[in-house]
């Protein structure tokens, strides 16, 4: 059997297909965190807050109105936008004159307050959810099985992602955001109703988080603390993508799942580090991130 | 320093305060209304003299706890309701002096425990101190014991060094230990057929010396050990790892892990259909994450466990009444929590004296038996040396009634649970 | 403010001293000197968000290392406590200079994204360092003795803590109000122009750096020492963001506010974990929230602003 530094090339394949589903999350996540802080130019710390919401709310779904996934796939992203849209006008509307950090420690701290009234409703050690019946068994990939359900979450990440890119690149809406981030006003005078573009943003960004919690639900521990721990990790891969840069989340997001995948293998202590490595290191060499523009 | 210009000062409030120049006047006051929050919020109140036998005529049990954190849901409001309890069952009062609870959630943060602990014991008159969890702020407030000479009976924390490097003659350390709960699975699951090990451990103390503990006692069992892999704590995904393990061909998957890991480790292991051909052996996992992942995923999983709900009569209505009134059933941690407050209560009243001494002194002469215990006995190092029970997870068929999880699969005699005394590195058993 | 304003200063920060010599005959003086630390570190962060405009979301780093050096060398090299925190100090700014070295060109959220990697980076160190104990931290710590002084009575260590917090924030004081203070008030308020007149804004900001990090680590040394243990929670992000709701809450860029901040945090958190349980975090949450909506000063701040509106507004809005 070949082998690559004393592991099997077959596990070693395996390994980056795993690499690559975390991969997804991580893009899906910071392309949230992306484009609003590129709209907004706010640092969304409760991010993993409404990740968090978007897997709760599919288990209500499921356990309170008998709603099933597929179902909650639509549902779940969409009140938690809902719920964005309501953040958004009662809170971070007062920021947008003062200093960006006041908009990283607001939502720092309604970070705190909802995963707090989640852990005091639903507790910490987790909610059952399984994969929906269409989901069980695997691919087999030749060098390992794959669970369809894997299969599954990559292929709506990357739809995801490209077709928000292309929205964002390509279209006439896009092309007014970009227009906005670059200059309010302007967009303004030609008769664009800017704060509504705001809004709507914000809760585009807070639905894809959403998004990620139901994707994330079936395969992972729903608990009102899984946001915590991802959300540094994910704020990593948006500083090294550059900030607010839309393909530079995605495909930072994409890689760091594989090198991290690659660290499980190799060092699996250090899984959870290298990205913070990572990032430092590119830092000090493109202050702006990988996709960024310095400014 | 120059000498203080009193007169000026004074001179300069009247200037100040006649001008105006309300700036000046406001900093004195801030600075007033500051030194005096800092001082009244700071106001201990001093503690009685011992009454009696009886100090400060009341027996007051402190449940120090993380009400709010990862271990809440197997710890927290629960320690409070099985205290409670055990107050309750034993009559409300001890040595017709009354019996009082109080609690603290010391949020992780060894700070706040020992901080509180130190505050119970020097201003509040608390007596005795249960459940404990979360190992550093376990390790932390039993020092402060040591130094208050107050007792401290740990059944949340797992780590064994309360009763080796950190043992002190106040501590008790009443549940599981690492080398217990992996021991006894390891143990069990070898005679069982399962010969072959690979294990899944958290990186962090807890984890290595649960999975060295297990290795050793599997190799003596006459098992092998064929590989480990350490990941992070809280780490978010599992597959990797459970998939490292698969390839490795072991018989048994030992996850040295606890909570939310242990968790996402089995939903993987599930969804990968590694628990299939694998067997899972959860070296820490409580009746609450097996309710928390359903018996679809966690089926045919071999478990370690001080206590069981439904094992016979007493049991059964012991949690049918803290399912009541805590919504959910008892973990170990609180049937122990509920154990250790009705254990000390019986020393105190055996005793006639709520000095921590004596206390100490009868709760390691006297045979424990409860809903929890059966012929416990507490060693010189601090260990509380019961029986522990190996159980496999019913399939969703098997199960008939709500919460019916566990069968039984064996016991094992507490002597051989826990680590032996001779193996102790306690200074207090030294020979 | 003629001169009898400066007089009523010096009468207030005379107030605060006696207040501090009495405080442990009425408070609880481990409390007290777990509110010192805490309140010698927000001032320390202060000098660098509050005077210099930079958002450091990793000090806790510093916190962290400087308790666990002077534990360690306490403990197992047998240091006595004062050479101990002597040492944690040392590491703490050397580390800071390392780390301000690698950050200090980057600005706003990049500096705080930064900090936050870095200061990642040291808590696994100290998670993997075989000396640290893990989770389980190190503990039993020996307070040791000090010019014949028992540390191991409370109130021994208090004084002595309280000596180390006064110079702590006697430096912090003299260095905001020297030239090189108001170089820096001049970078956080407008850098260009900083730049323009001639400064090296770098060379200032990675003093200001080193300088809040050392501080912090004399805040970590001397807790070390208090409470006897060092654990992974002080090395946590959680910690880092504690540090800047002190500050927030207290008011960023005034002197006392940070103090003000610690003690009430400090004593929220003692307060809180006996009363509503699990409501801790939604609470210290909300208190984030308030501040940056209504209180961006804070309370020193706001308290200030007041006054001074009041002062002037009989003769003229401004």
């Amino acid at each position: 059997m070949t082998q690559i530094f004393g592991v099997p090339t077959v596990a070693l394949y395996a390994q980056l297909v795993l690499g690559l589903v975390n991969g997804c999350f991580y893009a899906i996540l910071s392309l949230g965190l992306a484009l609003i802080f590129g709209m907004l130019n706010i640092t969304n710390f409760a991010h993993g807050a409404f990740y968090m919401m978007g897997a709760v709310f599919s288990w209500i779904a499921l356990a309170h109105f008998g709603i099933g996934y597929w179902w909650a796939l639509l549902l779940a992203p969409l009140l938690v936008a809902v719920l964005g849209i309501v953040v958004e006008r009662t809170l971070l509307q007062w920021l947008y004159k003062v200093d960006s950090l006041y908009g990283l420690l607001l939502t720092f701290g309604l970070a705190l307050v909802i995963e707090g009234l989640f852990r005091y409703r639903y507790g910490v050690s987790g909610l059952p959810y399984s994969p929906p019946e269409s989901f069980q068994g695997a691919l087999n990939l030749g060098f390992m099985f794959l669970p369809k359900y894997r299969a599954w979450v990559v292929l709506v990440s990357l739809v995801t992602c490209f077709s928000t890119w292309f929205v964002i690149e390509w279209t006439p809406l896009g092309a007014y955001l970009r227009a906005a981030t670059e200059n309010p006003k302007l967009v303004q005078a030609f008769g664009i109703n800017v704060p509504v573009m705001i809004t709507l943003t914000y809760a585009a960004g807070i639905g894809l988080a959403g998004l990620a919690g139901v994707l994330a639900a079936p395969a992972t521990q729903i608990s009102p603390l899984m946001g915590t721990n991802l959300i540094i990790v994910v704020f990593a891969v948006v500083v090294i993508g550059g900030m607010g840069s839309i393909l530079g989340s995605i495909s930072t997001g994409l890689g760091l799942g594989l090198i991290e995948g690659l660290t499980k293998v190799y060092y699996p202590q250090a899984s959870d580090t290298v990205v913070f490595l990572i990032m430092a290191l590119v830092l000090l060499v493109r202050p702006a991130g990988l996709f960024g523009k310095e400014r | 320093m120059r000498p203080v210009p009193v007169r000026s000062m004074l001179r300069a409030f009247r200037l100040a305060w006649v001008n105006g120049e309300w700036v000046s006047v406001a900093w004195v006051g801030v600075l007033w209304t500051g030194t005096f929050l800092c001082c009244l919020t700071a106001v201990g109140h001093s503690q009685s003299k011992p009454a009696g036998k009886i100090s400060g005529g009341v027996v007051k049990i402190g449940v120090l706890t993380d009400m709010s954190g990862v271990y809440s849901d197997n710890t927290g409001q629960g320690s409070i309701v099985a205290a409670q309890m055990a107050i309750d069952d034993f009559g409300g009062k001890v040595l017709g002096y009354p019996i009082e609870l109080v609690s603290a959630d010391h949020q992780n943060k060894p700070d706040i425990g020992a901080n509180k602990a130190r505050e119970w014991f020097d201003t509040q008159g608390v007596d005795v101190i249960v459940d404990g969890v979360n190992s550093a702020v376990a390790i932390a407030s039993s020092k402060v014991a040591n130094e208050k000479q107050r007792i401290l009976i740990v059944s949340g924390a797992g780590s064994i060094r309360l009763t080796n490097e950190d043992c002190n003659p106040y501590t008790i350390h009443y549940a599981y230990d690492t080398y217990a709960t992996g021991g006894a699975t390891g143990r069990a699951i070898v005679q069982h057929g399962g010969t072959t090990w690979f294990f899944v451990a958290a990186d962090y103390t807890f984890g290595h010396s649960m999975q060295e503990d297990t290795a050793k006692v599997v190799r003596a069992a006459g098992g092998q050990v064929l590989g480990s892999v350490f990941h992070p704590l809280n780490a978010s995904d599992f597959s990797s790892y459970m998939l490292q393990a698969q390839s490795s061909g072991a018989k048994v998957i030992g996850l040295a892990n606890a909570g939310g890991d242990t968790i996402n480790a089995i939903k993987a292991a599930s969804e990968f259909g590694i628990n299939k051909k694998q067997m899972l052996a959860g070296l820490l996992v409580m009746i609450n994450d097996i309710h928390a992942l359903g018996l679809q995923a966690t089926q045919g999983m071999f478990i370690a466990d001080g206590f069981y709900w439904d094992m016979n009569d007493e049991t059964r209505k012991f949690s049918k009444t803290f399912l009541a009134k805590a919504k959910k059933m008892p973990s170990m941690i609180h049937a122990a929590v509920y154990s250790s407050t009705l254990q000390y209560l019986k020393a105190v009243q055996a005793t006639g004296t709520d000095a921590a001494d004596a206390v100490v002194k009868k709760l390691k002469e006297m045979s424990l038996d409860d809903v929890f215990v059966k012929h416990g006995r507490i060693r010189g190092d601090g260990r509380m040396v019961h029986d522990y029970y190996l159980f496999q997870v019913k399939s969703p068929s098997e199960s008939k009634y709500p919460w019916d999880y566990y069968k039984l699969i064996g016991t094992v005699p507490g002597d051989q649970a826990f680590q032996p005394l001779s193996e102790s590195r306690c200074a207090l058993v030294k020979k | 403010m003629g001169k009898h304003a400066s007089t009523l200063r010096i009468a207030g920060y005379l107030l605060l001293l006696v207040a501090g010599i009495v405080a442990p005959f009425i408070g609880y003086p481990v409390f007290l000197m777990k509110a010192l630390c805490f309140a010698l570190f927000a001032c320390a962060f202060n000098l660098l968000l509050g005077y210099t405009g930079l958002l450091s979301f990793g000090h806790a780093a510093f916190f962290a290392t400087a308790a666990y050096v002077t534990g360690y060398v306490i403990k197992v090299k047998g240091f006595s406590p004062l050479l101990g925190i002597l040492a944690g100090t040392l590491v703490a700014l050397a580390l800071g200079f390392v780390f301000g070295s690698l950050v200090i060109r980057r600005q706003g959220i990049y500096f705080a994204m930064i900090t936050l990697a870095l200061s990642q980076l040291v808590y696994f160190l100290f998670l993997e360092a075989p000396f640290t104990g893990g989770e389980d931290g190190l503990q039993a710590i020996p307070r040791g003795h000090i010019l014949g002084l028992d540390l191991q009575q409370d109130r021994s260590l208090y004084y002595v803590v309280f000596t180390i917090f006064v110079l702590g924030f006697l430096l912090i004081r003299r260095t905001i109000h020297s030239p090189f203070g108001q170089v820096l008030k001049a970078i956080r308020e407008n850098e260009q122009r900083a730049i323009s007149l001639g400064y090296d804004v770098n060379r200032y900001k990675i003093l200001a750096f080193v300088l809040s990090s050392g501080l912090a680590g004399l805040a970590g040394s001397t807790k070390a020492i208090v409470f006897t243990f060092v654990t992974l929670t002080d090395a946590d992000w959680h910690t880092s963001g504690e540090v800047v709701l002190m500050t927030l809450l207290g008011g960023m860029g005034t002197v006392l506010g940070p103090i003000v901040g610690a003690v009430s945090i400090v004593t929220l958190e003692n307060k809180l974990a006996d009363k509503v349980g699990s409501f801790v975090t939604v609470i210290m949450g909300a208190i984030f929230i308030v501040c940056v909506l209504l209180f961006r000063k804070g309370i020193v701040g706001e308290a200030m602003a007041f006054f001074r509106r009041r002062a002037v507004s009989p003769s003229s809005e401004r």
